[in-house]
C-alpha cells in the first residue's frame, strides 16, 4: 500500500515511515500542508495519515478543503487530542477514522484495513503463494475454490508469513506483533494460531513449517 | 451559583414602596388641607350669618318714647335656621346689665366694640356654640347708653357639613391613592422590564455562548452591560486560551510519546536478545500507561467542567451506543472480540451527547481491556418507562468480590487487575456523567456466567 504521511514532527514521522516500510508498505512524508498538495498532485495514494497541528495551517481545514475539492483518498487523522468532541469533529469534516497519539501500530493497521474495506466496496488486495490466495483486506484465504474467513489474529499472522515467505519468524517476535503489550502471554500462545492456520491451509501445497528452536516458516510442500 | 448571590431587596418592590409612600403622604396632606380649609370656610360662613343676624338685631333696637326697645326681627333668626336644627341663643345687655335673653350665656372674652364684633367659641348647656358679640351706642335723653348684644348658635350643622366634606375628601383621597398605586406598579414594571429582559437574554444562553450582549437597554444600564460584555470577552479569551493550552499540552506530550513508542516498536522488531526485548516491552507499557493517564485526566477535567453546564439536547441512546461500538470495532478485533448488539427502536434521552459518548467509550474501553481473547461483549438496551438501561457485559475477570462499590472513586482499581494498564479514572468519569444526568451506574458480575456487567440507567425524555 502507498501511504502519504503528513506530520511535522520529524522524529515521529521517521519512526512511522520505518514501521510502515518494515511492514512492506510504501510511504511518502510531507512535513507541511504546502508539500502535501504537491505530493497529492503527482502520486496516487491508498491512504493519507494526517496530523492536525501543522506549521503552515490546521490539518482539519486542509481536510475540509480536500474533501470539498472532491479528493477521495481515505484519510485517517492522527490526533494528539483525546477529547471525544475533537475526534468527532474530524469525522464530520470528512476523515474516515482517527487514531490518538501515541498509538499501537497494530491498531493503526486494523483501522487502515477497516477503512480500506469500507472504501474499496468489494475490491481485493490479493497476495498469492503457491496455490493459496490471501486477501488481507477482506481477511480470506482461497485454495481449490474454497474460501475461508480468517479471524483477526489469524489474518495478521498469515499476513506476516505472506510478507516474508520462506523466511523464519521467531515465536517471540510473532507474539510481539500479535498481542498487545499489556497482555502477558506465553510464547506458546502462538501455537494455537499456527495450528488453526495449518488447518485452513490443509489440502494446499502451502504449509507452515516449525523450525525447531527458531520459529516458523511459510513454505511450499 | 445563584444561591451565593446575596439579594439586597428587589428594585421593583423598593420602587413600589417609595412611590406608594409618596402617594400616601400626598393623600394625607391633601385630606388635611381640604378639611381645615373647609372648616375655616364653614366657620367663616357661620360667623358671617351670626354677624348679619346680630347686625339686624342691633339695627332693630331703637329709643322709642324715651325707652330702649329691642325688637328682635324675625329675619334675624330665620337666617340662622337650617336643616340641622341648630339651637340659637341670645342675650342683650344694657350698660353691662342683663336686659333680655339667656342670662347665663357666657360673656365674650374680648371686649367688643361698635366697629369690630368679637367672636368666640364656647360651651353652653353642654353644647359647643359659636357666639358673636357687638355693641352699639344709643342716645337716651341726651345720655349715651351702651347696648351689647350676643347671639350664639350651636355647631351641629357645621359639624355635619364638615363630616360630609370629610367623607368626600376621604373618598377622593382613596381614589387618588389607588390611581397612584396603579401608576406606581406600572412605573416599577417599566423600569424593571429592561433589567428583566437583560437577565433573561443572558440566562437563556448556553454555557458556550460567549457573544457580547446586544439587547437594547436604557442609558443607565449601558455601563453595566458594557462591563458585562468586557467580562464575557475576557472569559472567552481565557477559555479559548486554556482550551488551546490543553490541546497544545496534549500535543506536546503525546507527540514525543508517540515517537518513543513507534521507535520502541521498531527496535523490538529488530532486536533478538530476550532481555532487551523485555525492557522494550516494559517501556512501551509505561508509555501506554502515561498517555492513558494523561488522556483520562484531561477527559476527567472536561467532564467536571461540563457536568456543571450540561449542554443537553435530544439524543438517541441506541444510535449513540451503536456509533461508539462501531468506532471501537477495530480495537476489539485486535483481540478477536466480537460485539453482540441487539437492534432496538430509537430511544430518546435528554442529555449531553459528548459526555454520554465519553462515558460509553470508557465503559466499552474497559470491557475490551478486561476481556480475554476471542470472547464476546454484549451491549443491550432495555426500556422500562421512565428508565432506559444500557448494559455492557464481558466475559473477563469480573469485578472483585469485595470492594466493587469503591471502584467509582478516583484512582481506585480492582485488586485483580494487576498487569493491565489503567488509570483508575474510567469508572469515575462514567459515574460523574451518569449522576449529572440523574441516572444510575450499577456494576455487578454477570449472573449467568463469567465476566462483569456494567449498567447505566438514564431517564427517558
Amino acid at each position: 500500500m502507498r501511504f502519504l504521511l503528513v506530520e511535522d514532527n520529524i522524529q515521529l514521522a521517521k519512526a512511522i515511515c520505518s514501521h510502515l516500510l518494515l511492514d512492506g508498505h510504501v510511504v511518502d512524508h510531507a512535513d507541511r500542508l504546502s508539500t502535501t498538495a504537491d505530493f497529492l498532485a503527482t502520486t496516487a495514494y491508498d491512504m493519507i495519515l494526517l496530523d492536525i497541528m501543522l506549521p503552515d495551517g490546521d490539518g482539519r481545514e486542509f481536510l475540509n478543503r480536500y474533501r470539498a475539492s472532491a479528493g477521495e483518498i481515505p484519510v485517517i487523522v492522527l490526533t494528539a487530542r483525546s477529547e471525544v468532541s475533537d475526534r468527532v469533529g474530524v469525522l464530520d469534516l470528512g476523515a474516515d477514522d482517527y487514531i490518538t497519539k501515541p498509538f499501537d501500530f497494530s491498531e493503526l493497521e486494523a483501522r487502515c484495513r477497516a477503512v480500506l474495506r469500507r472504501h474499496s466496496g468489494g475490491a481485493t488486495n490479493i497476495k498469492s503463494f503457491g496455490e493459496v490466495e490471501f486477501d488481507g483486506l477482506s481477511g480470506t484465504i482461497t485454495h481449490h475454490r474454497t474460501t475461508t474467513n480468517l479471524r483477526n489474529k489469524e489474518l495478521r499472522l498469515l499476513e506476516i508469513f505472506f510478507n516474508v515467505p520462506g523466511q523464519i519468524c521467531s515465536k517471540s517476535k510473532l507474539v510481539d506483533r500479535l498481542f498487545s503489550y499489556d497482555e502477558d502471554v506465553s510464547e506458546n500462545a502462538i501455537e494455537v494460531y499456527v495450528a488453526r492456520l495449518r488447518k485452513h491451509l490443509e489440502g494446499s501445497n502451502v504449509q507452515i513449517i516449525t523450525v525447531r528452536g527458531l520459529g516458523y516458516r511459510l513454505s511450499l510442500v | 451559583m445563584n444561591g451565593m448571590l446575596k439579594g439586597t431587596g428587589s428594585i421593583r418592590w423598593r420602587l413600589i414602596t417609595q412611590l406608594l409612600s409618596g402617594a400616601a403622604i400626598l393623600t394625607i396632606i391633601l385630606i388635611l388641607i381640604v378639611r381645615s380649609f373647609s372648616q375655616q370656610l364653614a366657620e367663616q360662613s357661620q360667623d358671617n350669618i351670626l354677624n348679619a343676624s346680630l347686625t339686624a338685631i342691633l339695627d332693630a333696637s331703637s329709643i322709642q318714647q324715651g325707652e330702649l326697645t329691642v325688637d328682635i326681627p324675625y329675619s334675624a333668626f330665620s337666617m340662622l335656621s337650617n336643616l340641622s336644627n341648630d339651637r340659637v341663643f341670645y342675650r342683650i345687655d344694657q350698660d353691662g346689665a342683663f336686659l333680655t335673653g339667656y342670662a347665663d350665656l357666657p360673656k365674650p372674652k374680648l371686649r367688643a366694640t361698635t366697629d369690630t364684633p368679637a367672636f368666640m367659641t364656647s360651651t353652653y348647656q353642654d353644647i359647643e356654640i359659636r357666639m358673636v358679640t357687638a355693641t352699639r351706642l344709643l342716645a337716651l335723653e341726651g345720655r349715651p347708653i351702651e347696648l351689647q348684644a350676643s347671639i350664639a348658635q350651636s355647631r351641629n350643622g357645621q359639624a355635619k357639613t364638615l363630616a360630609e366634606i370629610s367623607n368626600m375628601v376621604m373618598l377622593f383621597g382613596s381614589g387618588f391613592f389607588v390611581i397612584s398605586a396603579i401608576i406606581a406598579l406600572l412605573a416599577a414594571q417599566s423600569t424593571v422590564g429592561p433589567l428583566k429582559r437583560l437577565a433573561a437574554s443572558v440566562s437563556r444562553r448556553g454555557p458556550h455562548d460567549l457573544r457580547p450582549v446586544t439587547a437594547s437597554v436604557p442609558e443607565e444600564m449601558a455601563p453595566l452591560v458594557q462591563s458585562l460584555n468586557q467580562f464575557i470577552q475576557r472569559l472567552d479569551t481565557s477559555l479559548t486560551r486554556s482550551e488551546d493550552f490543553i490541546a497544545e499540552a496534549a500535543h506536546r506530550v503525546r507527540t514525543p510519546l508517540a515517537t518513543v513508542r513507534a521507535q520502541a516498536e521498531i527496535t523490538l522488531r529488530r532486536v533478538d536478545k530476550d532481555e532487551n526485548r523485555a525492557t522494550l516491552k516494559e517501556m512501551i507499557r509505561a508509555i501506554d500507561d502515561s498517555s492513558r493517564a494523561a488522556g483520562q485526566l484531561l477527559d476527567h477535567a472536561m467532564v467536571t467542567f461540563r457536568t456543571d453546564h450540561l449542554e443537553r439536547s435530544k439524543i438517541d441512546l441506541g444510535a449513540l451506543a451503536r456509533e461508539t461500538v462501531d468506532r471501537l470495532q477495530a480495537v476489539a478485533a485486535l483481540k478477536d472480540i466480537v460485539f453482540s448488539y441487539a437492534e432496538i427502536d430509537p430511544t430518546q434521552i435528554f442529555g449531553d451527547a459528548i459526555l454520554i459518548q465519553n462515558a460509553l467509550q470508557n465503559l466499552l474501553d474497559n470491557a475490551i481491556k478486561y476481556s480475554p481473547m476471542e470472547s464476546d461483549i454484549s451491549v443491550e438496551l432495555t426500556v422500562e418507562t421512565p428508565w432506559v438501561t444500557l448494559s455492557i457485559c464481558d466475559q473477563g475477570l469480573g469485578f472483585p468480590k469485595t470492594g466493587a462499590e469503591s471502584l467509582t472513586e478516583r484512582f481506585a482499581r480492582g485488586n485483580n487487575v494487576a498487569g493491565i494498564v489503567g488509570s483508575g479514572l474510567g469508572l469515575t468519569i462514567v459515574d460523574e456523567v451518569i449522576q449529572a444526568h440523574g441516572g444510575n451506574l450499577i456494576i455487578s458480575n454477570n449472573p449467568n456466567g463469567v465476566g462483569a456487567c456494567v449498567s447505566i440507567s438514564l431517564p427517558l425524555s
